[in-house]
């Protein structure tokens, strides 16, 4: 595979497509489980189609009608949410359903042979363009610039909300900040997992470097780098198999998080052992 | 005369369609231990969070020294529910209390000063935590949660210090040891103290408010007490 990276340009894009992928889903990722955003991930993700499908009738590129749907879902979630408290899975599972209607619709709409979206569903690295490294690279500076440059004051935020409000601190404007961070990340991960798959990237990295540290800045740099492995093991098995990448990708990431959490145990037990040795 | 620091003016709050506060009248002077008691949903939690502007009012006014809806004149420390933070979010315990270092701006790539470091390393010393500064809060008892949150609170330096049940899900031991905590700071900072350890708190208190959604009595802690634990409900006036 080594030599073919030299010769095929698209193998080039998976993989400069896989490094961006994995800085924003490790970055992001710990967010999203800590702040238990992963449902709302999922809706963001799925409402997205909607502007796949749009940009099919209407004639643009799919991953900016992505980009603007997630965009929309993200902060439409959370305004409904504010103003009709308690509601928010309801919100969710709506903007869920009807970005995925909307897809279907537009789609069903558009002139001519259907589309093919299987590769916005369930990813496919290796179709990635170069226009998608292009906003792809745009997008991932934003989310780590805003995550590394104002770090200590996410932290205080991802920690206890109510007490950064005491502070008087923006909590609102950091909350819907953190919101279009999450619709970014959605559409960088779409073109590598698929709007299905997204979920798995933007969880299982996170849960995996969980198991291995308790600080917040190395859980996301585990994290990436979990991602990393995921996607350049997906990728690798991918071109050797021609099964969908996405789909091989969220394996190899469920795998690792079980062999890892069944390292952890076996290593607890074992020291549990060594202890009461030590202790005759 | 003390100095009003705080002055509640028929606050009311709603959840939706469900109050919380309803015409809640409640003055809190310069030096005052208030111990805020009530049964389950009467209030005391909002009243904190009213207080702080962590809840909007339906209703009313809340004058900070004087000014209405002023908040910033006022350093309010907050130390919260238990319940209401993420215990096993990764942050060690010396991060956790220098965010109470913390202002209102977003700086980039802010840091905290040595002295914040040195204050901090001070307030933890003073809540008996020393040694426990490096230590991960996941890996903390639920006493010393509240401690560290107790040590975030007061570097602050605040005028006054907010506390929600912070004894609850905490050992016997560990809640004498807060309790004594807050006897001590009561010295010298405005102490408002939502509880259930009424019996543990009544003779250090200066003032008890018993709630049921407004103030239903207010005063000298053993009249309180006994107007709303020892009489029969349909025998209580408002006292």
């Amino acid at each position: 595979m080594i030599s073919a990276i030299f010769e095929y340009q698209f193998l080039q894009y998976a993989i400069i497509a896989a490094f961006m992928a994995s800085i924003v889903s490790g970055l992001i990722s710990v967010i999203i489980v800590e702040k238990k955003l992963v449902m709302m991930t999922g809706g963001i993700a799925h409402t997205s189609y909607g502007g796949v499908g749009l940009s099919f009738l209407v004639g643009f590129q799919p991953i900016i009608g992505a980009f603007l749907f997630s965009i929309l879902a993200a902060l439409g979630i959370s305004f409904i949410n504010n103003k009709l408290t308690g509601i928010k899975d309801i919100v969710i599972a709506m903007f869920w359903s009807l970005g995925m209607a909307l897809g279907v619709l537009f789609v069903g709409m558009t002139p001519g042979y259907p589309p093919n979206i299987q590769s916005y569903l369930f990813g496919n690295i290796l179709s990635v363009t170069g226009f998608d490294l292009i906003l792809m690279a745009v997008l991932t500076v934003i989310v780590v610039l805003v995550i590394v440059i104002f770090f200590q004051d996410w932290k205080a935020h991802l920690f206890d909300q109510e007490f950064t409000k005491v502070l008087r601190k923006k909590t609102t404007v950091m909350e819907n900040i953190l919101l279009v961070l999450l619709a970014i990340t959605v559409v960088v991960l779409i073109r590598v997992v698929g709007i299905i798959l997204v979920i798995a990237l933007l969880s299982v990295p996170a849960a995996t470097s969980s198991l291995l540290t308790s600080k917040l800045h190395l859980r996301m740099i585990y994290s990436a780098l979990f991602s990393l492995f995921f996607i350049l093991t997906g990728l690798f098995i991918s071109y050797l198999t021609d099964y969908s990448s996405g789909a091989i990708i969220v394996f190899v990431g469920i795998i690792t998080y079980v062999l890892v959490w069944w390292a952890k145990i076996r290593s607890a037990k074992s020291m549990i052992r060594k202890v009461r040795a030590s202790n005759g | 005369m003390s100095e009003e620091l705080i002055r509640l003016e028929n606050v009311s709050c709603m959840y939706g369609k469900i109050s919380a506060l309803k015409n809640l009248n409640l003055t809190i002077n310069k030096g005052d231990y208030i111990g805020i008691i009530g049964p389950n949903g009467s209030g005391k939690s909002t009243l904190i969070k009213s207080i702080l502007g962590l809840v909007k009012l339906s209703e009313g006014q809340i004058y900070y020294l004087d000014q209405v809806n002023c908040k910033k004149k006022l350093k309010m420390g907050y130390v919260p529910q238990i319940s209401d933070v993420n215990r096993y979010f990764p942050i060690s315990v010396l991060e956790v209390v220098l965010t109470g270092k913390m202002d209102s701006s977003i700086k980039p790539f802010f840091k905290y000063s040595k002295k914040d470091i040195l204050d901090a390393h001070r307030m933890l010393s003073m809540v008996g935590l020393e040694n426990q500064k490096d230590r991960q809060i996941s890996e903390l008892s639920g006493g010393e949660f509240q401690k560290m949150m107790i040590a975030r609170s007061l570097i602050m330096n605040p005028d006054i210090l907010l506390l929600d049940e912070p004894t609850a899900m905490v050992d016997v031991l560990s809640q004498r040891q807060i309790l004594n905590l807050i006897r001590q700071l009561s010295k010298e900072i405005t102490i408002i103290l939502v509880t259930h350890q009424i019996q543990d708190v009544m003779k250090h208190v200066s003032k008890l408010v018993y709630l049921e959604k407004n103030v239903i009595a207010e005063g000298d802690p053993e009249e309180v007490y006994k107007y709303a634990y020892l009489k029969p409900v349909g025998k209580r006036r408002k006292a």
